[in-house]
């Protein structure tokens, strides 16, 4: 048995999701006598918005980077498209179909926009090195469809504007798009968003809500995101799994969670009434 | 004049009477020619006029299917793209009536407008404006078929009254067949005078005016309009401005369509400035804020670059000034000065008219609102034939505009081809033109209103022609033009207009209406002021601080003395010149009511609300204590005090003006 039989669930907008895409075994992940994550275990459903959430130093982060296959854990498994994923280093986790955006933005500042958004397109690269050097034939036409690719993520993020202005010289938020421009060129299955709207005012999270639904909506993607904005997060997510001192004290839709005492003593404060 | 390769192909068949039948020309007499560009995908993509006929047939033949019928009205609402004018014209193809509407309208706007026009189907750009209609829809039922062109995020939507462009494009070219007849006998159906698309007034007065015009007004503006200003097949223009206001209708698919010219559509509204280098437009249309915007720009950096730079530029740019408008104008001009015109011209001129994305303009218009006499001179200095026009959308554009070599930054120019002009006693100017509007839709008394039984029609504006070169001069609105005591011309706007060309102030309002003299409230422009006090060490705590620093008040009042100067050279508006002023305490407000969302004055409230200091500019006296009332952006509401300083301000004793006066 491989894959454990899920009940479908419907969400807000009438989608039902079934097929478990990645599923989290009793992952317990320690650093020397740190406890970050303590015997966790949820799943990621094909086609869904699951967001994590939890106050600062839930282990949330960690939790991603558990996915991402950056941090390795010490008990419990990681099953990916119903077989188990061996310990992996990031790049394989990559090929597999896994992207990310970063909590510090993680982009080359003295590079353009459209060559930062290309980097993201190295996975599908196949020609080899002497081909790219003489740029002949294959190595040509393999860039023209990257760059293909490319400019349609540029198009559908609206950031033709800043195409060839260096990212070293754009503000905050146009940072931000640019990091999710470059994970979604790679062409993800599932995309992994780590605060996403961090640090930005109110009319730039609106814009990254709706280009976070446009990617689910648009392409499929499948989304995993850590989210500080309560509000943010009920909104855009199908299924919300809550984290408090590395352990998961609740899980389900936003619905469900926002009703939950636990959740509500933990994170959202005392209810006074 | 005259597009030499227009005269030979009317001559070889009679001139086409819609335009339909000039798509069809097109297709056939510059068929590999590009007729439409968009920047897409980060490449310039194109269409040439076979492919554009090819579009518009499929696009025609969809809504045919789809049961689209004669007569009825169809709702544009998007960004300037190509699939958005084929659009346009295959709802004329069908015997149908393009009705582009604002796309940065809200809602509720564009559903008096959907309503009005009793559209059926309504062809959206993307999302946002299909949203809108489907609020709309709540209360507007007649709405029967969105289209929509960008699919983004609407993939979830109800699709049983919704259809994506390409889907009907598609169904087009599969009943290619089964609707060939029909279409065929809806085109030959077309008259000259019936209705070729209906435009909605912007409606600062009341509710929109839906103003109908006929393929006559269409095609024969276009025609004469284009050959008043040579414009060619080869050219290209920058298709930017919104698509619900007529220039752009007249230029993108009226001029386009009677010349065959190439209309390109940038990217997205971001990179219009990117795009417009990437084409190089030869026939160019911005309002003055654009010219303003992008001359400040160029002062910024110019400002920021290195002292060799900054001194080569001020050099050529002086000479510029000096030659550069002759040159253009074909005046004499010494030899010496043509040296290092051309001097100037490889160093200095050509590298920022590239960096403007102004190469190849050999026509540029400028209209809408008074342009700065220094920012109009700056372009032509460099050698862009920048002119200035006058219309409006009831004379399908063109009333006046100014013929090459007849250029200047005050006059709109002389009557277009075709135009009658008359100025009635009061000054308002009246015309009569091939392109004046059928009729406001809807509306006959607002028709009878404006367009008298011989087809005069009323603008509005205050002007007069100037003596000796026949040009006309716009003055003002005319119902805010009155008369002073003595019986001379009392133009606010004209002067204020005037005084707003300086930086330094941002709004101001002119007084004398009735009486004997001129005088003036006037708001400074907290950014140019404030950056003058940094440069100059004035400390300031308020805006009411600085609007109330001597030195300020020095300023301001040497402005109002060089515009009284300038006034006073007009005989029929020198009574017009300021005697004195004040610096207001606040910026003038529409959330206080003193200006319409718009930032207009509102000259009734602003005269009632501070009638206290109208009444200190007209008794003499030195200083004034006020109270105003404010409101918050959170709507609370407040009271700020003042003393306001009075100026007398030099005024120029004119001969003539005195002779009027004494009459």
């Amino acid at each position: 048995m491989n894959q454990m039989k899920v009940e479908p669930y419907v969400t807000a907008d009438g989608r039902t999701i079934g097929d478990v895409m990645m599923e989290m075994r009793n992952i317990t992940l320690r650093f020397g006598g740190v406890v970050a994550i303590k015997d966790i275990s949820f799943d990621i459903r094909e086609g869904e918005i699951r967001a994590i959430i939890g106050p600062n130093g839930a282990g949330k982060s960690s939790m991603l980077n558990v996915i991402s296959g950056f941090y390795h854990p010490q008990e419990g498994e990681v099953w990916y498209h119903g077989k188990r994923r061996p310990s992996m280093r990031p790049y394989q986790v990559a090929r597999q179909g896994i992207a990310r955006t970063f909590q510090n933005i993680a982009l080359f500042d003295g590079m353009s926009v459209l060559d930062n958004i290309m980097t993201g397109r190295l996975n599908h690269m196949t020609s080899s090195f002497l081909d790219q050097a003489i740029w002949w034939g294959k190595a040509q036409r393999e860039e023209v469809n990257h760059r293909a690719k490319a400019e349609e993520i540029i198009d559908f993020l609206e950031i033709q504007a800043i195409r060839k202005t260096p990212v070293g010289r754009l503000p905050y938020g146009l940072k931000k798009r640019v990091e999710l421009a470059r994970a979604l060129v790679a062409e993800p299955k599932l995309l992994l968003l780590d605060e996403p709207m961090a640090g930005m005012n109110v009319e730039e999270k609106e814009d990254m809500s709706r280009f976070i639904l446009d990617v689910n909506d648009e392409y499929g993607t499948t989304i995993a995101l850590i989210e500080h904005d309560m509000g943010v997060v009920m909104d855009l997510s199908d299924r919300v799994v809550v984290m408090d001192y590395g352990k998961k004290i609740g899980d389900g839709t936003p619905d469900e969670v926002r009703t939950n005492q636990e959740v509500i003593d933990a994170y959202l404060g005392v209810s006074h009434d | 004049m005259g597009g030499r390769d227009l005269a030979q192909i009317v001559a070889g068949s009679a001139a086409p009477k819609t335009v339909p039948a000039l798509l069809a020309r097109n297709a056939a007499q510059f068929g590999s020619k590009a007729a439409y560009r968009e920047k897409e995908f980060g490449i310039w993509q194109s269409w040439t006029w076979a492919e554009t006929a090819a579009e518009i047939e499929a696009i025609a033949i969809g809504l045919l299917a789809l049961g689209a019928e004669k007569g009825d009205h169809i709702a544009v609402i998007g960004r300037n793209r190509p699939a958005l004018y084929w659009s346009m014209v295959a709802a004329m193809k069908i015997g149908a009536v393009p009705v582009p509407l604002y796309q940065d309208a809200v809602a509720e706007e564009m559903a008096y407008v959907l309503d009005h026009s009793g559209a059926r189907f309504a062809i959206c750009g993307d999302q946002e404006q299909v949203d809108k209609v489907i609020e709309v829809q709540e209360t507007v039922h007649q709405i029967e078929h969105i289209l929509y062109l960008d699919a983004r995020g609407l993939r979830k939507y109800d699709h049983t009254k919704m259809h994506a462009l390409a889907d009907v494009k598609a169904e087009g070219r599969a009943a290619h067949d089964r609707f060939e007849k029909e279409l065929a006998a809806r085109e030959a159906s077309l008259k000259y005078d019936d209705t070729c698309v209906m435009l909605y007034t912007s409606g600062t007065t009341g509710k929109p005016k839906g103003v109908v015009l006929s393929n006559q007004n269409v095609i024969e503006t276009a025609k004469n309009s284009s050959e008043f200003d040579d414009l060619r097949p080869s050219d290209e223009i920058l298709a930017y401005l919104p698509m619900a206001w007529v220039g752009d209708f007249i230029f993108s698919i009226g001029q386009a369509f009677w010349t065959g010219f190439c209309v390109n559509c940038p990217e997205s509204a971001d990179t219009m400035m990117t795009d417009l280098r990437e084409i190089g437009p030869t026939y160019y249309f911005a309002p003055p804020r654009v010219f303003e915007t992008q001359l400040t720009n160029v002062m910024i950096r110019m400002e920021d670059s290195g002292r060799f730079k900054k001194r080569m530029f001020d050099k050529y740019m002086a000479h510029a000034k000096r030659v550069g408008p002759d040159i253009l104008d074909g005046k004499p001009v010494s030899a010496g000065d043509k040296l290092k015109y051309w001097i100037g011209d490889k160093l200095i001129y050509g590298p920022l008219k590239n960096t403007l994305g102004f190469s190849r303009v050999r026509v540029g218009y400028t209209a809408g609102e008074a342009i700065g006499p220094e920012i109009f001179d700056f372009y032509r200095s460099l050698g862009i034939n920048l002119k200035q026009l006058y219309g409006q959308t009831e004379a399908t554009v063109f009333i006046t505009a100014q013929p090459d070599g007849q250029v200047r930054a005050d006059t709109v120019g002389v009557p277009s081809p075709g135009v009658e002009i008359k100025i009635h006693d009061n000054g308002e100017i009246f015309y009569r033109s091939p392109g004046t509007f059928v009729e406001y839709y809807k509306n006959p008394e607002s028709t009878a209103d404006t367009k008298d039984p011989e087809g005069w029609v009323a603008t509005g504006d205050a002007g007069f022609f100037e003596e000796g070169t026949g040009h006309l001069r716009i003055i003002d609105r005319a119902k805010d033009v009155g008369q002073m005591a003595d019986g001379s011309l009392f133009a606010p706007k004209y002067v204020e207009n005037k005084l707003k060309f300086y930086p330094d102030i941002l709004e101001t309002v002119v007084f004398g209406n009735g009486r004997n003299r001129c005088t003036a409230f006037i708001n400074i422009d907290l950014t140019a002021v404030g950056n003058w006090a940094e440069r100059n060490n004035i400390a300031y705590a308020s805006y009411q601080e600085l609007a109330g620093h001597p030195r300020v008040l020095d300023t301001i009042q040497s402005h109002v003395e060089t515009v009284n100067a300038s006034v006073a050279e007009d005989p029929m508006l020198s009574g017009c010149q300021i005697h004195r002023f004040l610096i207001l305490h606040k910026e003038l407000d529409a959330d206080d009511g003193e200006m319409t969302r718009t930032r207009k004055v509102r000259r009734k409230i602003i005269e009632e609300k501070f009638s206290d200091l109208i009444g200190a500019l007209y008794d003499g006296s030195d200083d004034i204590y006020t109270e105003t009332e404010v409101t918050y952006e959170d709507g609370r509401k407040g009271k700020i005090t003042a003393t306001l300083q009075i100026r007398d301000a030099a005024v120029t004793v004119d001969t003539a003006h005195t002779r009027v006066a004494a009459e």
